[in-house]
């Protein structure tokens, strides 16, 4: 019989830590079949992120680095302009890219390091149990906005627009993972922002609106339909630049 | 690693402490630098700037001393000798970074050009971040590495022990100067890396992509059990070794002093100077100037008479002063004599100090 599907060589078969419906895994996937498309696992090196997916070098099979909260992208910077040979991407969640890393994030882009961010904005902070994030949805309830966020506490931060406004970026694309199909797209999109370091094009990131049942309160299938019904008018899918 | 033949030329010129920690970097094999503007030590990034591309090295300014520190951070992880530097407020910005590079087992070299605090304090010389260097810094059990030149050949000079020692012992080390240190002009001899630090040490750990071998990951984050007791147990070791091997002092006159003048770094220098005026006229007066702050040079501190009095001068309120306590067998016999926020200990004060212990 002719195997026509399989796991990446640059995925690990392992046990997934991440919670049932979780979007992390997903993404996980998706690049480590990018990688494998591009033939790169021999030259990649990944940053992790401080948040829920610090553990992805549990699950990729190639060179990782942990960076501090927030710092990815200028541990990326220092990798990257040292080895500019090989493929150097950050992973960050909406916490660590947006609010406490939103510094690095800027100026990494307005240098137009060329580097690859996959960036997962999932609305809330997951490691640390579901508190405000940037990215928030004006009304949503988190923890530490127990009655809806209001204006005062900010409004989504739409990060990956600001971040389309600089020259040193080549491309920004934001995707979802809410139907079979928009996970194409995203798989479209990470492939696309790693051609462009392989081709030196500069700063490339994808935002990926991706669900985290468990600090929503609901079910993995219901995360899905509140992507599709609150997210994606907050956050409209398609290429930013 | 890049090399450039300009590592290989002696010369002697005038230079500035932060011109020679530059230069000496760059022949000891930096080839990444990343920084923040803060005086007093922006010569040192400058010198950076215009001479890190003759070494086909990587310069760059960056937006903030988290940011700097954490693209030193990614060179290092990359296999490649690293720096930055900063002044005090920027340094406190480092020390998460320090810390991470200390769990993960990175070798990098920070330098502290100190100035007055707390807060924003002003840019004149000081030593009040003795306890930030020597203590850890950051969060968790950790150390750096710190060295303490007084002059400015000596700071050319420890830089090549500096990113030697932090590759040997995959540890960040500190070079602890003050503003006099940065900004005095003295001459100095080029030379290449002394032979004891001119090894080539391998990284067989480095992020260069898994070709050929297993993935390499580089973290500190330790979630089974036992398993961040274990990397504390393995630096803890290392530590040991280093307290073992790795003391550093300078002496003189110490064998029938009665009085033993204790001091590092620039303000060594001028308690060298009374202490060599004092032995002229006769007073059985001596100094010991510790080189590494960390591990600190309990050695010197081990001598069978017991009268002997210390005398720990500081341009700070009494930090380095606890070392000594800690290293002498009668913490009665220590005295101290310090000024800060910008002030130095003058020669009539340690003069009238050593008088008044003499007695
Ligand atoms: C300096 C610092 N501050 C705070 C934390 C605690 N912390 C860990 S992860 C995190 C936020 C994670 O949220 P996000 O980046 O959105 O990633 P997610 O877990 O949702 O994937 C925080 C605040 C930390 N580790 N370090
Ligand atoms: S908390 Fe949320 S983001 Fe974190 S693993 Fe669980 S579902 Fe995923």
């Amino acid at each position: 019989m002719k195997k026509i599907y399989s796991r990446p060589q640059s995925l690990y078969d392992v046990v997934t830590h991440y919670c049932p419906g979780c979007g992390h895994g997903i993404v996980h996937k998706l690049v480590a079949q990018v990688v494998d498309e591009l033939q790169i696992r021999e030259k990649v090196i990944a940053v992790a992120p401080v948040g829920c997916a610090v553990l992805a070098y549990d699950y990729w099979n190639f060179d990782c680095t942990e960076a501090a909260h927030g710092r990815a992208l200028a541990v990326a910077t220092g990798i990257k302009r040292m080895r500019p040979e090989t493929v150097v991407f950050t992973y960050q969640g909406d916490g660590d890219l947006a609010a406490i890393g939103t510094n690095e994030t800027i100026h990494t882009a307005n240098r137009g390091e060329n580097l690859t961010t996959i960036f997962i904005n999932n609305a809330v902070y997951g490691m640390t149990g579901g508190q405000m994030a940037p990215t928030t949805l004006l009304g949503q309830k988190t923890t530490t906005t127990p009655h809806g966020r209001k204006e005062q506490e900010g409004r989504p931060l739409k990060i990956s627009e600001l971040l389309a406004q600089l020259e040193g970026v080549y491309y920004v694309e934001r995707v979802s993972l809410h139907t079979p199909q928009q996970v194409i797209n995203a798989q479209k999109a990470i492939k696309q922002a790693f051609q462009n370091q392989i081709e030196e094009k500069g700063f490339s990131l994808v935002e990926i609106l991706s669900p985290c049942p468990t600090y929503w309160n609901c079910s993995a299938q219901e995360a899905m339909d509140w992507i599709a019904e609150f997210m994606v008018k907050e956050f409209p899918l398609g290429r930013i630049k | 690693m890049k090399s450039n033949n300009k590592e290989n030329c002696f010369r002697k010129v005038l230079m500035t402490g932060n011109d020679a920690i530059a230069e000496g970097a760059l022949r000891a094999g930096c080839r990444f630098y990343a920084g923040y503007p803060i005086t007093p030590q922006n010569e040192l990034t400058s010198y950076m700037a215009i001479h890190m591309p003759e070494y086909q090295g990587v310069f760059i300014q960056a937006e903030s001393e988290l940011a700097a520190i954490n693209m030193v951070f990614g060179a290092s992880a990359a296999g490649f000798r690293a720096m930055t530097s900063s002044s005090s407020p920027g340094i406190s910005l480092k020390q998460e970074g320090i810390s991470y590079l200390a769990g993960c087992e990175l070798p990098a070299v920070i330098v502290n050009i100190m100035r007055g605090g707390p807060g924003l304090g002003n840019i004149a010389p000081a030593q009040s971040d003795y306890f930030q260097a020597t203590k850890g810094g950051g969060h968790g059990d950790y150390h750096s590495i710190v060295f303490a030149p007084s002059s400015v050949q000596e700071a050319y000079n420890l830089m090549f022990a500096a990113f030697y020692l932090a590759d040997k012992f995959r540890t960040p080390v500190m070079i602890l100067g003050d503003g006099m240190l940065g900004q005095m002009m003295e001459p100095v001899v080029l030379h290449s890396a002394p032979l004891e630090f001119s090894e080539n040490i391998d990284k067989p750990w480095a992020l260069t992509g898994c070709k050929d071998r297993n993935p390499n990951v580089i973290r500190s984050l330790y979630l089974k059990e036992g398993a961040l007791e274990a990397l504390n147990e393995r630096l803890q070791k290392r530590y040991q070794m280093i307290e073992k091997t790795q003391q550093r002092f300078e002496e003189d006159f110490v064998n029938d002093a009665q009085v033993i003048v204790v001091s590092y770094g620039a303000m060594a220098r001028i308690v060298k100077s009374v202490v060599k005026k004092l032995r002229q006229r006769k007073l059985k007066v001596g100094y010991i100037r510790p080189i590494t702050l960390w591990p600190f040079p309990v050695k010197a501190f081990n001598r069978k008479k017991t009268t002997v009095k210390y005398l720990v001068v500081e341009m700070s309120y009494g930090q380095m002063v606890e070392d000594v306590c800690l290293s002498v067998p009668d913490k009665k016999k220590v005295y101290f004599l310090g000024r800060a926020g910008g002030a130095i200990p003058d020669t009539g004060q340690i003069t009238r100090k050593i008088y008044k212990l003499l007695r």
